[in-house]
């Protein structure tokens, strides 16, 4: 994204404004930012779902795979850059009796050869490790199950980008855990550019390699993730750092450093926060 | 059925006269016709409904050329029933959690319909925006003709069956039209 702003339709100010953000090939970029920042509006910008699904007006540039979005028709978006939203239950199609077949609901719709289809969906459920959910009705499914199955019926459509609105706003610390864990083994295995919107900020220390704030519409820091969840400012932009940060300075005011030694903060992410 | 049976207008071949009551051949013939007619239909769509799967139902409309969207529209709604039913149960509980009586008296069970319709709408609604983004992230708008994944068996038997009831429901038609059997 270069210089990119968004409006939405019928209205004149724009919820993003000169946005400057790029993802290379297996990263994870993490936004955080309080409420209303627009995190939700940059996810659907990134994907080219805003303007072409739900018009408004887009000015600078946003570029996946060399092309400007606004030049791309949203199937073929889908097929370079797949998104992921907060609610599983909407994402499923509702029109399929087992996972394997809602899984392979996206690459069905490109008019693949079934010999692709099958080989797609056994990749995806592979590489998220939900082999054993491929019979299960997808509407019977946990939240963190069903956000799997999500994530893998988007990733069936083998994007190099892919962005994520809160996956795990709705689950509990358990499929956060499963998801995230999966997130991370994704990107690195399949060099999938990932940018992730999330509250969570324990989460995000342990998959992203960077982290950008967004405030008000602008990205008003990015770094490497230690350096921006670590900086006293961000709880500033409204935002909770991740609870190691919390409890190493919360010792740290009790002058009792010492009592660190030999404790595993990094152990503390792998319980999310909400 | 009663009714029919026991005020049929003009009817006067009485079959038992008790008190003022008064059943007639002519009306319990009516009151048998509506109800057979009743239960054809009632069957027709039972039958329907608990022998084919509504995947396989999707899977056979699509091979046999149905568009993609005429597809989704129909298992989305198939689907929807029960999303709805859970829906209105949460949203049952949590205003009866808030005091509102969703029991007791009829009139108050219609009182109680408002403040649980207003959020099933507006609940519904917001999904679609979500529902149909993620649609177009699975390139659900894309040109091409959908994968057929499978075919379902479909016998010389079956084949034969489907011919004989449509071409028989023809001619009866045709028959009763044309006054060679008197349909009711």
């Amino acid at each position: 994204m270069r210089g990119t702003s968004y409006a939405y339709a019928g209205t004149r100010l724009p919820v993003l404004a000169d946005i400057d953000l790029d993802v290379e090939e297996g990263r994870v970029l993490a936004v955080v930012g309080p409420n209303e920042a627009g995190k939700s509006t940059l996810c659907l910008v990134a994907a080219g779902l805003a303007p072409a699904s739900i018009g408004g007006r887009l000015t600078g540039s946003v570029v996946i795979d060399g092309d400007e979005t606004l030049a791309l028709k949203p199937h073929e978006a889908a097929q370079r850059c797949g998104i992921l939203f907060q609610n599983p239950a909407t994402q499923l199609s509702g029109t399929t009796a087992t996972v394997w077949e809602e899984i392979a609901f996206g690459p069905r719709n490109l008019g693949l050869a079934v010999d692709e289809v099958v080989e797609r969906v056994a990749g995806a459920m592979a590489t998220l490790r939900i082999d054993s959910l491929a019979e299960r009705d997808p509407n019977r499914l946990s939240g963190g199950q069903a956000q799997l199955v999500a994530l893998a019926s988007v990733m069936a459509l083998r994007p190099s980008t892919l962005v994520l609105d809160e996956p795990t706003s709705q689950l509990d610390p358990s499929g956060t855990r499963l998801v995230g864990d999966a997130l991370s083994r994704f990107a690195a295995e399949t060099g999938t550019a990932v940018l992730i919107v999330e509250h969570k900020t324990g989460l995000v220390a342990r998959i992203a390699d960077e982290v950008a704030v967004l405030v008000a519409g602008r990205i008003v820091q990015r770094g490497p993730s230690s350096d921006v969840l670590g900086d006293p400012v961000l709880e500033d932009h409204g935002v909770d750092p991740p609870p190691a940060v919390r409890v190493g300075r919360a010792v740290a005011a009790a002058g009792r450093a010492a009592d660190l030694v030999g404790l595993d903060l990094a152990a503390l992410e792998s319980e999310p926060t909400g | 059925m009663l009714i029919n049976t026991f005020l049929f207008p003009g009817a006067i071949d009485v079959i038992v006269r008790i008190g003022p009551l008064a059943p007639t051949w002519t009306g319990l013939g009516a009151a048998l016709q509506a109800t057979l007619r009743v239960a054809a239909f009632a069957l027709s769509v039972a039958v329907f409904a608990l022998t084919t799967p509504t995947d396989q139902l999707l899977a056979d409309l699509e091979r046999r050329g149905l568009g993609r969207r005429g597809v989704f529209v129909i298992g989305a709604a198939i689907g929807m029933i029960p999303r709805i039913a859970e829906r209105a149960s949460e949203i049952t509980d949590s205003q009866r959690a808030r005091g509102l009586d969703t029991e007791g008296s009829r009139w108050r069970r219609i009182r109680g319909v408002v403040p649980l319709a207003g959020p099933m709408i507006v609940s519904a609604l917001s999904d679609v925006e979500e529902r149909t983004m993620a649609l177009e992230a699975r390139a659900f708008s894309a040109p091409k003709p959908r994968t057929i994944l499978r075919t379902l068996p479909d016998s010389a038997a079956q084949r034969t069956v489907r011919w004989i009831a449509g071409i028989g429901a023809i001619v009866l038609v045709g028959a009763s039209i044309a006054g060679l059997v008197p349909l009711p």
